[in-house]
Protein backbone atom coordinates (compact mmCIF):
# COMPACT_ATOMS: atom_id res chain seq x y z
CA UNK A 1 0.00 0.00 0.00
CA UNK A 2 2.68 2.42 1.06
CA UNK A 3 4.71 1.63 -2.00
CA UNK A 4 1.76 2.22 -4.25
CA UNK A 5 1.10 5.73 -2.95
CA UNK A 6 4.77 6.60 -3.19
CA UNK A 7 5.05 5.55 -6.78
CA UNK A 8 1.98 7.48 -7.70
CA UNK A 9 3.51 10.63 -6.29
CA UNK A 10 6.69 10.04 -8.17
CA UNK A 11 4.71 10.05 -11.37
CA UNK A 12 2.25 12.80 -10.60
CA UNK A 13 3.92 15.42 -8.51
CA UNK A 14 7.02 16.62 -6.92
CA UNK A 15 8.35 13.59 -5.12
CA UNK A 16 11.64 14.60 -6.64
CA UNK A 17 11.34 17.87 -4.79
CA UNK A 18 10.93 15.88 -1.59
CA UNK A 19 13.90 13.77 -2.53
CA UNK A 20 16.15 16.75 -3.06
CA UNK A 21 14.95 18.44 0.13
CA UNK A 22 15.74 15.33 2.13
CA UNK A 23 19.05 14.85 0.36
CA UNK A 24 19.99 18.47 1.19
CA UNK A 25 18.82 18.08 4.77
CA UNK A 26 21.03 15.08 5.52
CA UNK A 27 24.77 15.52 5.82
CA UNK A 28 27.35 13.27 4.17
CA UNK A 29 28.52 10.41 6.30
CA UNK A 30 25.22 10.17 8.22
CA UNK A 31 23.29 6.90 8.47
CA UNK A 32 19.72 6.80 7.17
CA UNK A 33 16.91 4.27 7.29
CA UNK A 34 14.27 4.92 4.64
CA UNK A 35 10.87 3.45 5.54
CA UNK A 36 8.69 2.59 2.57
CA UNK A 37 11.66 3.22 0.34
CA UNK A 38 9.86 2.32 -2.89
CA UNK A 39 12.13 1.71 -5.84
CA UNK A 40 15.12 3.22 -4.03
CA UNK A 41 15.36 6.57 -5.89
CA UNK A 42 15.86 8.58 -2.70
CA UNK A 43 18.26 6.01 -1.27
CA UNK A 44 20.35 6.17 -4.42
CA UNK A 45 20.52 9.99 -4.21
CA UNK A 46 21.58 9.73 -0.59
CA UNK A 47 24.13 7.05 -1.35
CA UNK A 48 25.68 9.27 -4.01
CA UNK A 49 26.07 11.88 -1.29
CA UNK A 50 28.02 9.32 0.71
CA UNK A 51 25.21 8.71 3.19
CA UNK A 52 25.01 5.17 4.64
CA UNK A 53 21.50 4.25 3.71
CA UNK A 54 19.29 1.20 3.93
CA UNK A 55 15.60 0.79 3.34
CA UNK A 56 12.48 -1.17 4.13
CA UNK A 57 9.66 -1.79 1.71
CA UNK A 58 6.72 -4.13 1.62
CA UNK A 59 6.73 -4.96 -2.09
CA UNK A 60 8.87 -7.70 -3.64
CA UNK A 61 9.06 -5.74 -6.88
CA UNK A 62 10.50 -2.70 -5.10
CA UNK A 63 13.01 -4.85 -3.25
CA UNK A 64 14.29 -6.20 -6.53
CA UNK A 65 14.50 -2.66 -7.98
CA UNK A 66 16.47 -1.47 -4.96
CA UNK A 67 18.87 -4.39 -5.19
CA UNK A 68 19.33 -3.64 -8.88
CA UNK A 69 20.45 -0.16 -7.83
CA UNK A 70 23.02 -1.75 -5.55
CA UNK A 71 21.17 -0.78 -2.36
CA UNK A 72 20.68 -2.69 0.87
CA UNK A 73 17.02 -3.25 1.51
CA UNK A 74 14.80 -5.37 3.71
CA UNK A 75 11.36 -6.58 2.76
CA UNK A 76 9.05 -5.87 5.63
CA UNK A 77 5.90 -4.17 6.85
CA UNK A 78 6.69 -1.01 8.80
CA UNK A 79 3.37 -1.35 10.60
CA UNK A 80 4.90 -4.35 12.34
CA UNK A 81 7.56 -2.11 13.86
CA UNK A 82 11.31 -2.03 13.55
CA UNK A 83 12.04 -4.95 15.87
CA UNK A 84 15.41 -5.80 14.40
CA UNK A 85 16.84 -2.32 14.87
CA UNK A 86 18.54 -1.28 18.08
CA UNK A 87 17.76 2.05 19.77
CA UNK A 88 19.33 5.11 18.14
CA UNK A 89 21.01 2.99 15.50
CA UNK A 90 20.46 5.53 12.71
CA UNK A 91 21.11 9.27 12.51
CA UNK A 92 17.90 9.68 10.54
CA UNK A 93 14.82 7.59 9.94
CA UNK A 94 12.81 8.83 6.97
CA UNK A 95 9.10 8.32 6.29
CA UNK A 96 8.43 10.13 3.05
CA UNK A 97 4.76 10.54 2.02
CA UNK A 98 3.85 7.31 3.77
CA UNK A 99 2.60 8.25 7.25
CA UNK A 100 -0.98 8.63 6.00
CA UNK A 101 -0.89 5.10 4.54
CA UNK A 102 0.27 3.28 7.65
CA UNK A 103 -2.12 1.20 9.72
CA UNK A 104 -0.73 2.44 13.01
CA UNK A 105 0.85 5.88 12.48
CA UNK A 106 1.40 6.42 16.20
CA UNK A 107 3.28 3.15 16.57
CA UNK A 108 5.33 3.79 13.44
CA UNK A 109 6.40 7.26 14.68
CA UNK A 110 7.20 5.84 18.10
CA UNK A 111 9.42 3.21 16.52
CA UNK A 112 11.08 5.80 14.29
CA UNK A 113 11.90 7.95 17.32
CA UNK A 114 13.33 4.91 19.06
CA UNK A 115 15.57 3.83 16.19
CA UNK A 116 16.55 7.25 14.82
CA UNK A 117 18.28 10.16 16.49
CA UNK A 118 16.22 12.37 14.18
CA UNK A 119 13.22 11.57 12.08
CA UNK A 120 11.98 13.05 8.82
CA UNK A 121 8.26 12.80 8.13
CA UNK A 122 6.32 14.19 5.22
CA UNK A 123 2.64 13.96 4.34
CA UNK A 124 -0.08 15.73 2.34
CA UNK A 125 -2.00 18.31 4.37
CA UNK A 126 -5.71 17.56 4.45
CA UNK A 127 -6.45 21.11 5.61
CA UNK A 128 -4.99 22.69 2.46
CA UNK A 129 -7.51 25.21 1.18
CA UNK A 130 -8.14 23.39 -2.09
CA UNK A 131 -8.92 20.20 -0.18
CA UNK A 132 -11.28 22.11 2.11
CA UNK A 133 -12.99 23.79 -0.85
CA UNK A 134 -13.30 20.50 -2.71
CA UNK A 135 -15.20 19.00 0.17
CA UNK A 136 -17.25 22.15 0.68
CA UNK A 137 -18.28 22.71 -2.92
CA UNK A 138 -18.35 19.18 -4.30
CA UNK A 139 -19.50 17.53 -1.10
CA UNK A 140 -17.32 14.53 -1.97
CA UNK A 141 -14.08 13.09 -0.68
CA UNK A 142 -11.38 15.43 -1.97
CA UNK A 143 -9.24 14.34 -4.91
CA UNK A 144 -6.23 16.11 -6.33
CA UNK A 145 -2.86 15.39 -7.88
CA UNK A 146 -1.52 14.57 -4.48
CA UNK A 147 -4.66 12.75 -3.32
CA UNK A 148 -5.65 10.98 -6.52
CA UNK A 149 -7.56 8.00 -5.17
CA UNK A 150 -11.23 7.18 -4.82
CA UNK A 151 -12.44 6.89 -1.24
CA UNK A 152 -12.85 3.13 -1.63
CA UNK A 153 -9.42 2.28 -2.97
CA UNK A 154 -7.17 4.85 -1.35
CA UNK A 155 -4.08 3.71 0.53
CA UNK A 156 -4.36 6.98 2.50
CA UNK A 157 -6.28 5.64 5.45
CA UNK A 158 -4.96 8.10 8.05
CA UNK A 159 -5.10 11.54 6.48
CA UNK A 160 -4.14 14.39 8.74
CA UNK A 161 -3.43 18.11 8.89
CA UNK A 162 -0.54 20.21 10.15
CA UNK A 163 -2.50 21.02 13.30
CA UNK A 164 -3.12 17.34 13.91
CA UNK A 165 0.60 16.74 13.70
CA UNK A 166 1.38 19.57 16.18
CA UNK A 167 -1.05 18.03 18.67
CA UNK A 168 0.40 14.62 17.98
CA UNK A 169 3.94 15.85 18.68
CA UNK A 170 2.83 17.28 22.02
CA UNK A 171 1.01 14.13 23.03
CA UNK A 172 3.85 11.85 22.02
CA UNK A 173 6.53 14.01 23.50
CA UNK A 174 8.65 14.88 20.49
CA UNK A 175 9.92 18.18 19.18
CA UNK A 176 9.60 19.63 15.70
CA UNK A 177 13.03 20.99 14.82
CA UNK A 178 12.34 22.07 11.31
CA UNK A 179 9.30 22.49 9.08
CA UNK A 180 9.21 22.83 5.30
CA UNK A 181 5.93 23.73 3.66
CA UNK A 182 5.30 22.99 0.03
CA UNK A 183 2.51 23.93 -2.33
CA UNK A 184 2.23 22.95 -5.95
CA UNK A 185 5.65 21.28 -5.85
CA UNK A 186 7.51 24.34 -4.60
CA UNK A 187 8.86 25.27 -1.19
CA UNK A 188 6.87 28.21 0.18
CA UNK A 189 8.41 30.59 2.66
CA UNK A 190 6.11 33.63 2.46
CA UNK A 191 4.54 35.17 5.55
CA UNK A 192 1.18 33.79 4.43
CA UNK A 193 2.57 30.29 4.48
CA UNK A 194 4.13 30.86 7.86
CA UNK A 195 1.15 32.38 9.59
CA UNK A 196 -1.57 30.35 7.90
CA UNK A 197 0.49 27.25 7.27
CA UNK A 198 -2.40 24.86 7.82
CA UNK A 199 -4.43 26.66 5.16
CA UNK A 200 -1.87 27.28 2.44
CA UNK A 201 0.35 24.19 2.67
CA UNK A 202 -0.31 21.31 0.31
CA UNK A 203 2.38 19.05 1.72
CA UNK A 204 4.73 19.35 4.61
CA UNK A 205 7.99 17.91 5.81
CA UNK A 206 9.07 17.82 9.44
CA UNK A 207 12.38 17.10 11.05
CA UNK A 208 11.74 15.95 14.61
CA UNK A 209 13.60 14.67 17.65
CA UNK A 210 12.50 13.05 20.86
CA UNK A 211 12.21 15.35 23.86
CA UNK B 1 27.74 -24.54 -20.77
CA UNK B 2 29.35 -27.60 -22.26
CA UNK B 3 30.69 -30.83 -20.91
CA UNK B 4 31.99 -30.71 -17.36
CA UNK B 5 33.50 -33.37 -15.17
CA UNK B 6 33.70 -34.04 -11.49
CA UNK B 7 37.21 -33.99 -10.07
CA UNK B 8 38.54 -35.45 -6.83
CA UNK B 9 40.63 -33.61 -4.25
CA UNK B 10 42.39 -35.77 -1.67
CA UNK B 11 43.01 -34.36 1.79
CA UNK B 12 46.28 -35.80 3.00
CA UNK B 13 46.07 -34.98 6.70
CA UNK B 14 43.31 -36.42 8.92
CA UNK B 15 40.25 -34.21 9.49
CA UNK B 16 39.31 -33.52 13.13
CA UNK B 17 35.56 -33.60 13.60
CA UNK B 18 33.34 -31.68 16.00
CA UNK B 19 32.47 -34.95 17.75
CA UNK B 20 36.15 -35.39 18.67
CA UNK B 21 36.62 -38.19 16.16
CA UNK B 22 38.90 -38.14 13.13
CA UNK B 23 38.50 -39.07 9.50
CA UNK B 24 41.47 -40.20 7.44
CA UNK B 25 42.08 -39.93 3.72
CA UNK B 26 39.04 -37.78 3.03
CA UNK B 27 38.26 -37.24 -0.63
CA UNK B 28 36.20 -34.37 -1.99
CA UNK B 29 34.33 -34.50 -5.30
CA UNK B 30 34.05 -31.07 -6.91
CA UNK B 31 33.41 -29.18 -10.11
CA UNK B 32 34.46 -25.69 -11.16
CA UNK B 33 33.11 -23.36 -13.82
CA UNK B 34 34.78 -20.18 -15.05
CA UNK B 35 38.28 -18.98 -14.18
CA UNK B 36 39.86 -17.78 -10.97
CA UNK B 37 41.25 -14.27 -11.51
CA UNK B 38 44.75 -13.15 -10.60
CA UNK B 39 43.71 -11.61 -7.27
CA UNK B 40 41.92 -14.90 -6.50
CA UNK B 41 38.92 -12.94 -5.23
CA UNK B 42 36.18 -13.81 -7.74
CA UNK B 43 35.29 -17.25 -6.39
CA UNK B 44 31.77 -18.37 -5.52
CA UNK B 45 31.20 -21.58 -3.61
CA UNK B 46 27.79 -23.12 -4.21
CA UNK B 47 26.49 -25.28 -1.38
CA UNK B 48 24.06 -28.00 -2.24
CA UNK B 49 20.96 -29.10 -0.38
CA UNK B 50 20.22 -32.43 1.31
CA UNK B 51 20.53 -34.74 -1.66
CA UNK B 52 22.53 -32.61 -4.09
CA UNK B 53 26.01 -33.18 -5.43
CA UNK B 54 29.04 -31.46 -6.94
CA UNK B 55 27.42 -31.37 -10.37
CA UNK B 56 25.75 -27.95 -10.19
CA UNK B 57 25.89 -26.96 -13.84
CA UNK B 58 26.69 -28.10 -17.36
CA UNK B 59 26.42 -31.62 -18.69
CA UNK B 60 28.35 -34.73 -17.93
CA UNK B 61 29.44 -36.68 -20.99
CA UNK B 62 26.42 -38.48 -22.41
CA UNK B 63 23.91 -36.96 -19.94
CA UNK B 64 20.60 -35.52 -21.08
CA UNK B 65 20.00 -33.56 -17.89
CA UNK B 66 22.28 -30.72 -16.72
CA UNK B 67 23.48 -30.11 -13.14
CA UNK B 68 21.03 -29.28 -10.35
CA UNK B 69 21.43 -25.47 -10.50
CA UNK B 70 22.10 -25.08 -14.20
CA UNK B 71 19.40 -22.39 -14.48
CA UNK B 72 21.48 -20.20 -12.21
CA UNK B 73 25.06 -21.01 -13.18
CA UNK B 74 26.66 -20.17 -16.51
CA UNK B 75 27.53 -17.39 -18.90
CA UNK B 76 25.21 -14.41 -18.25
CA UNK B 77 23.29 -16.25 -15.53
CA UNK B 78 22.93 -15.32 -11.82
CA UNK B 79 26.29 -16.87 -11.03
CA UNK B 80 27.96 -15.60 -14.16
CA UNK B 81 30.83 -17.86 -15.14
CA UNK B 82 32.22 -15.10 -17.40
CA UNK B 83 32.93 -13.11 -14.24
CA UNK B 84 33.20 -15.59 -11.43
CA UNK B 85 35.04 -18.76 -10.62
CA UNK B 86 32.19 -20.99 -9.46
CA UNK B 87 32.91 -24.05 -7.34
CA UNK B 88 30.60 -26.77 -6.09
CA UNK B 89 31.58 -29.82 -4.07
CA UNK B 90 29.74 -32.82 -2.74
CA UNK B 91 29.39 -32.54 1.03
CA UNK B 92 31.16 -34.69 3.58
CA UNK B 93 28.92 -37.63 4.43
CA UNK B 94 27.39 -37.59 0.94
CA UNK B 95 27.42 -40.41 -1.55
CA UNK B 96 28.41 -38.64 -4.74
CA UNK B 97 32.17 -38.90 -4.64
CA UNK B 98 33.05 -37.22 -1.36
CA UNK B 99 33.91 -39.44 1.59
CA UNK B 100 30.78 -40.74 3.28
CA UNK B 101 29.41 -43.87 4.90
CA UNK B 102 29.53 -45.75 1.57
CA UNK B 103 33.29 -45.06 1.21
CA UNK B 104 35.92 -47.63 2.11
CA UNK B 105 37.33 -47.20 5.61
CA UNK B 106 41.13 -47.29 5.09
CA UNK B 107 41.55 -49.05 8.44
CA UNK B 108 39.27 -51.98 7.63
CA UNK B 109 39.14 -52.12 3.85
CA UNK B 110 35.34 -52.23 4.12
CA UNK B 111 32.60 -49.62 3.71
CA UNK B 112 32.17 -47.47 6.80
CA UNK B 113 28.44 -48.01 7.15
CA UNK B 114 27.36 -46.94 10.63
CA UNK B 115 30.99 -46.86 11.82
CA UNK B 116 31.23 -43.56 9.94
CA UNK B 117 31.44 -40.82 12.56
CA UNK B 118 28.45 -38.51 13.02
CA UNK B 119 29.24 -35.30 11.19
CA UNK B 120 28.01 -31.72 11.60
CA UNK B 121 27.63 -28.74 9.30
CA UNK B 122 30.81 -27.39 10.91
CA UNK B 123 32.69 -30.50 9.75
CA UNK B 124 31.18 -30.25 6.28
CA UNK B 125 32.37 -26.66 5.94
CA UNK B 126 35.79 -27.47 7.36
CA UNK B 127 36.33 -29.98 4.57
CA UNK B 128 35.12 -27.45 1.98
CA UNK B 129 37.64 -24.95 3.36
CA UNK B 130 40.47 -27.34 2.60
CA UNK B 131 39.28 -27.59 -1.00
CA UNK B 132 39.00 -23.80 -1.29
CA UNK B 133 42.55 -23.37 0.03
CA UNK B 134 43.78 -26.04 -2.36
CA UNK B 135 42.21 -24.12 -5.26
CA UNK B 136 44.13 -21.00 -4.18
CA UNK B 137 41.05 -18.86 -3.47
CA UNK B 138 41.62 -15.75 -1.30
CA UNK B 139 38.16 -14.15 -1.15
CA UNK B 140 34.95 -16.11 -1.38
CA UNK B 141 31.24 -15.66 -1.92
CA UNK B 142 29.15 -18.49 -0.49
CA UNK B 143 25.64 -19.30 -1.68
CA UNK B 144 23.23 -22.07 -0.93
CA UNK B 145 19.59 -23.03 -0.57
CA UNK B 146 18.02 -25.05 2.24
CA UNK B 147 20.82 -27.01 3.94
CA UNK B 148 23.19 -25.19 1.59
CA UNK B 149 22.13 -21.95 3.27
CA UNK B 150 23.10 -23.39 6.64
CA UNK B 151 26.55 -24.12 5.29
CA UNK B 152 26.76 -20.57 3.91
CA UNK B 153 26.03 -19.23 7.41
CA UNK B 154 28.60 -21.56 8.94
CA UNK B 155 31.14 -20.29 6.41
CA UNK B 156 30.38 -16.68 7.30
CA UNK B 157 30.93 -17.38 10.98
CA UNK B 158 33.86 -19.77 10.81
CA UNK B 159 35.93 -18.01 8.13
CA UNK B 160 35.01 -14.36 8.60
CA UNK B 161 38.02 -12.90 6.88
CA UNK B 162 37.63 -14.90 3.73
CA UNK B 163 33.91 -14.59 3.08
CA UNK B 164 32.77 -11.34 1.46
CA UNK B 165 29.22 -12.15 0.30
CA UNK B 166 26.79 -14.61 1.86
CA UNK B 167 23.64 -15.70 0.04
CA UNK B 168 21.18 -17.68 2.15
CA UNK B 169 18.17 -19.02 0.26
CA UNK B 170 15.12 -20.75 1.76
CA UNK B 171 17.15 -21.61 4.81
CA UNK B 172 17.37 -21.07 8.53
CA UNK B 173 19.85 -20.60 11.37
CA UNK B 174 18.20 -23.63 13.02
CA UNK B 175 15.47 -26.09 12.14
CA UNK B 176 12.08 -25.98 13.80
CA UNK B 177 10.83 -28.94 15.84
CA UNK B 178 8.42 -29.65 12.98
CA UNK B 179 11.24 -30.01 10.45
CA UNK B 180 13.27 -32.19 12.81
CA UNK B 181 10.18 -34.34 13.22
CA UNK B 182 9.94 -34.97 9.48
CA UNK B 183 13.64 -35.89 9.35
CA UNK B 184 13.07 -38.28 12.25
CA UNK B 185 10.27 -40.04 10.36
CA UNK B 186 12.58 -40.43 7.36
CA UNK B 187 15.35 -41.90 9.48
CA UNK B 188 12.95 -44.24 11.23
CA UNK B 189 11.72 -45.54 7.90
CA UNK B 190 15.31 -46.40 6.93
CA UNK B 191 16.30 -47.82 10.32
CA UNK B 192 13.27 -50.12 10.42
CA UNK B 193 13.73 -51.51 6.91
CA UNK B 194 14.42 -55.27 7.25
CA UNK B 195 17.31 -54.93 4.77
CA UNK B 196 19.00 -52.17 6.74
CA UNK B 197 21.17 -54.66 8.62
CA UNK B 198 22.61 -52.08 10.95
CA UNK B 199 23.92 -50.07 8.01
CA UNK B 200 25.90 -52.96 6.56
CA UNK B 201 23.97 -53.59 3.35
CA UNK B 202 26.44 -52.68 0.63
CA UNK B 203 26.88 -56.26 -0.56
CA UNK B 204 23.30 -57.43 -0.29
CA UNK B 205 19.73 -56.16 -0.59
CA UNK B 206 19.53 -52.43 0.13
CA UNK B 207 16.97 -50.82 2.47
CA UNK B 208 15.09 -49.49 -0.52
CA UNK B 209 11.63 -49.44 1.03
CA UNK B 210 12.84 -47.38 3.97
CA UNK B 211 14.81 -44.94 1.87
CA UNK B 212 11.97 -44.46 -0.56
CA UNK B 213 9.50 -43.76 2.26
CA UNK B 214 11.99 -41.23 3.68
CA UNK B 215 12.09 -39.56 0.29
CA UNK B 216 8.29 -39.56 0.01
CA UNK B 217 7.97 -37.82 3.36
CA UNK B 218 10.67 -35.39 2.28
CA UNK B 219 8.86 -34.59 -0.94
CA UNK B 220 5.68 -33.72 0.90
CA UNK B 221 7.62 -31.14 2.89
CA UNK B 222 9.22 -29.66 -0.25
CA UNK B 223 5.82 -28.87 -1.73
CA UNK B 224 2.85 -27.12 -0.17
CA UNK B 225 -0.88 -27.59 -0.27
CA UNK B 226 -1.32 -25.17 -3.15
CA UNK B 227 1.46 -26.77 -5.20
CA UNK B 228 0.04 -30.24 -4.61
CA UNK B 229 -3.46 -29.17 -5.50
CA UNK B 230 -2.16 -27.48 -8.64
CA UNK B 231 -0.18 -30.57 -9.65
CA UNK B 232 -2.52 -33.40 -8.71
CA UNK B 233 -5.77 -32.18 -7.18
CA UNK B 234 -7.74 -35.38 -6.40
CA UNK B 235 -7.20 -36.93 -9.80
CA UNK B 236 -6.89 -40.68 -10.15
CA UNK B 237 -3.85 -42.11 -11.88
CA UNK B 238 -4.74 -43.12 -15.47
CA UNK B 239 -8.39 -43.84 -14.65
CA UNK B 240 -11.60 -42.37 -13.29
CA UNK B 241 -12.69 -44.88 -10.70
CA UNK B 242 -11.13 -46.22 -7.52
CA UNK B 243 -9.41 -49.62 -7.33
CA UNK B 244 -11.02 -50.62 -4.06
CA UNK B 245 -7.71 -51.97 -2.89
CA UNK B 246 -4.44 -50.56 -1.55
CA UNK B 247 -2.62 -50.11 -4.84
CA UNK B 248 -1.84 -46.65 -6.12
CA UNK B 249 -5.12 -44.83 -6.80
CA UNK B 250 -4.35 -41.15 -6.84
CA UNK B 251 -1.90 -39.21 -8.99
CA UNK B 252 -0.25 -37.84 -5.88
CA UNK B 253 0.40 -41.39 -4.65
CA UNK B 254 1.92 -42.34 -7.95
CA UNK B 255 4.10 -39.22 -7.92
CA UNK B 256 5.43 -39.94 -4.43
CA UNK B 257 6.04 -43.59 -5.28
CA UNK B 258 7.95 -42.52 -8.38
CA UNK B 259 10.02 -39.96 -6.43
CA UNK B 260 10.79 -42.60 -3.81
CA UNK B 261 11.80 -45.20 -6.38
CA UNK B 262 14.07 -42.98 -8.47
CA UNK B 263 15.75 -41.70 -5.32
CA UNK B 264 16.71 -45.20 -4.24
CA UNK B 265 18.74 -45.58 -7.41
CA UNK B 266 20.79 -42.48 -6.78
CA UNK B 267 21.18 -42.12 -3.03
CA UNK B 268 22.64 -44.05 -0.13
CA UNK B 269 20.41 -44.69 2.90
CA UNK B 270 23.27 -44.25 5.37
CA UNK B 271 24.12 -40.86 3.86
CA UNK B 272 20.50 -39.86 4.36
CA UNK B 273 20.78 -40.72 8.07
CA UNK B 274 24.03 -38.82 8.57
CA UNK B 275 23.10 -35.74 6.59
CA UNK B 276 19.65 -35.26 8.10
CA UNK B 277 21.25 -35.60 11.54
CA UNK B 278 23.80 -32.88 10.67
CA UNK B 279 20.93 -30.63 9.59
CA UNK B 280 19.01 -31.31 12.80
CA UNK B 281 22.02 -30.52 14.98
CA UNK B 282 22.76 -27.23 13.25
CA UNK B 283 21.89 -24.41 15.64
CA UNK B 284 23.87 -21.19 15.46
CA UNK B 285 22.03 -19.62 18.38
CA UNK B 286 22.97 -22.49 20.67
CA UNK B 287 26.56 -22.58 19.53
CA UNK B 288 27.21 -18.87 20.04
CA UNK B 289 24.86 -18.14 22.93
CA UNK B 290 22.35 -16.27 20.77
CA UNK B 291 21.78 -15.42 17.15
CA UNK B 292 22.80 -11.82 17.78
CA UNK B 293 26.04 -12.84 19.42
CA UNK B 294 26.82 -15.19 16.56
CA UNK B 295 26.97 -12.37 14.04
CA UNK B 296 28.68 -9.78 16.24
CA UNK B 297 31.96 -9.66 14.37
CA UNK B 298 31.34 -11.01 10.90
CA UNK B 299 32.39 -8.79 8.03
CA UNK B 300 30.33 -10.18 5.19
CA UNK B 301 27.48 -8.69 3.21
CA UNK B 302 24.33 -10.78 3.45
CA UNK B 303 21.48 -11.54 1.09
CA UNK B 304 18.62 -13.55 2.55
CA UNK B 305 15.86 -14.90 0.31
CA UNK B 306 12.75 -16.79 1.40
CA UNK B 307 9.63 -18.01 -0.38
CA UNK B 308 6.10 -17.19 0.68
CA UNK B 309 4.73 -20.75 0.52
CA UNK B 310 7.76 -22.49 2.07
CA UNK B 311 6.59 -23.99 5.35
CA UNK B 312 9.65 -26.22 5.86
CA UNK B 313 12.04 -23.27 6.05
CA UNK B 314 9.47 -20.53 6.58
CA UNK B 315 10.03 -16.81 6.00
CA UNK B 316 9.71 -16.21 9.74
CA UNK B 317 13.01 -18.06 10.27
CA UNK B 318 14.71 -15.99 7.58
CA UNK B 319 13.37 -12.86 9.27
CA UNK B 320 14.79 -14.02 12.57
CA UNK B 321 18.18 -14.27 10.90
CA UNK B 322 17.77 -10.88 9.25
CA UNK B 323 16.82 -9.30 12.59
CA UNK B 324 19.93 -10.70 14.25
CA UNK B 325 22.05 -9.23 11.47
CA UNK B 326 20.29 -5.87 11.68
CA UNK B 327 20.81 -5.75 15.42
CA UNK B 328 24.52 -6.04 14.70
CA UNK B 329 24.25 -3.31 12.04
CA UNK B 330 25.43 -5.68 9.34
CA UNK B 331 24.86 -5.00 5.67
CA UNK B 332 21.89 -7.23 4.92
CA UNK B 333 19.18 -7.39 2.29
CA UNK B 334 16.10 -9.56 2.51
CA UNK B 335 13.49 -10.53 -0.05
CA UNK B 336 10.51 -12.82 0.33
CA UNK B 337 9.65 -14.07 -3.15
CA UNK B 338 5.96 -14.77 -3.75
CA UNK B 339 5.75 -18.32 -4.98
CA UNK B 340 3.22 -21.16 -4.91
CA UNK B 341 5.95 -23.82 -5.11
CA UNK B 342 6.74 -24.39 -1.41
CA UNK B 343 10.30 -25.12 -0.35
CA UNK B 344 11.12 -26.41 -3.85
CA UNK B 345 10.77 -22.82 -5.08
CA UNK B 346 14.46 -22.20 -4.51
CA UNK B 347 15.23 -24.58 -7.38
CA UNK B 348 12.36 -23.40 -9.57
CA UNK B 349 11.87 -19.65 -9.22
CA UNK B 350 15.11 -18.75 -10.87
CA UNK B 351 14.06 -15.60 -12.75
CA UNK B 352 13.53 -13.38 -9.71
CA UNK B 353 16.46 -14.99 -7.94
CA UNK B 354 18.66 -14.26 -10.94
CA UNK B 355 17.75 -10.56 -10.87
CA UNK B 356 18.32 -10.34 -7.14
CA UNK B 357 21.52 -12.33 -6.93
CA UNK B 358 23.14 -10.77 -9.97
CA UNK B 359 22.51 -7.27 -8.60
CA UNK B 360 23.67 -8.24 -5.13
CA UNK B 361 26.94 -9.64 -6.46
CA UNK B 362 27.58 -6.60 -8.67
CA UNK B 363 26.89 -3.98 -5.98
CA UNK B 364 29.93 -2.76 -4.17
Amino acid sequence: MCAMSNEHYAKSLGLHLNYSIITDMIESGASVLDLGCGDGTLMKMLKEKNVHVSGIDISEDNIVKCLEKGLSVIQGDIDEGLHGYPDKSYDYVVLNQTLQSTEKPDYVIKEMLRVGKKIVVSFPNFAYWRVRFYLMFHGKMPKSNILPFEWYDTPNIHLLTLKDFYDFAKRHDFRIEQKLTMTRAKIRKSLFHKVFDNFFTEEVMFLCTKN
Amino acid sequence: MHIVETKIFKITEPVDLESGKQLKEVEVAYETYGELNEAADNAILLLHALTGDAHAAGYHEGDKKPGWWDDMVGSGKAFDTDKYFVICSNMLGGCKGTTGPNSINPDTGKEYGLSFPVITIEDVVKVQKKLIDFLGVKKLTVAGGSMGGMQALEWALAYKDMVCHVIVIASTPRLSAQSIAFNAVGRNAILSDPNFNNGDYYHGEKPEKGLSIARMVGHITYLCEEAMHEKFARRFQDKDTPNFNFDVDFEVESYLAHQGQTFVDRFDANSYLYITKAVDYFDIAKKYGSLEKAFEDTNSKYLVISFSSDWLFPSSQSKELVNALMKNKKDVSFCEIQSPCGHDAFLLEYETQTRIIRSFLCAQ
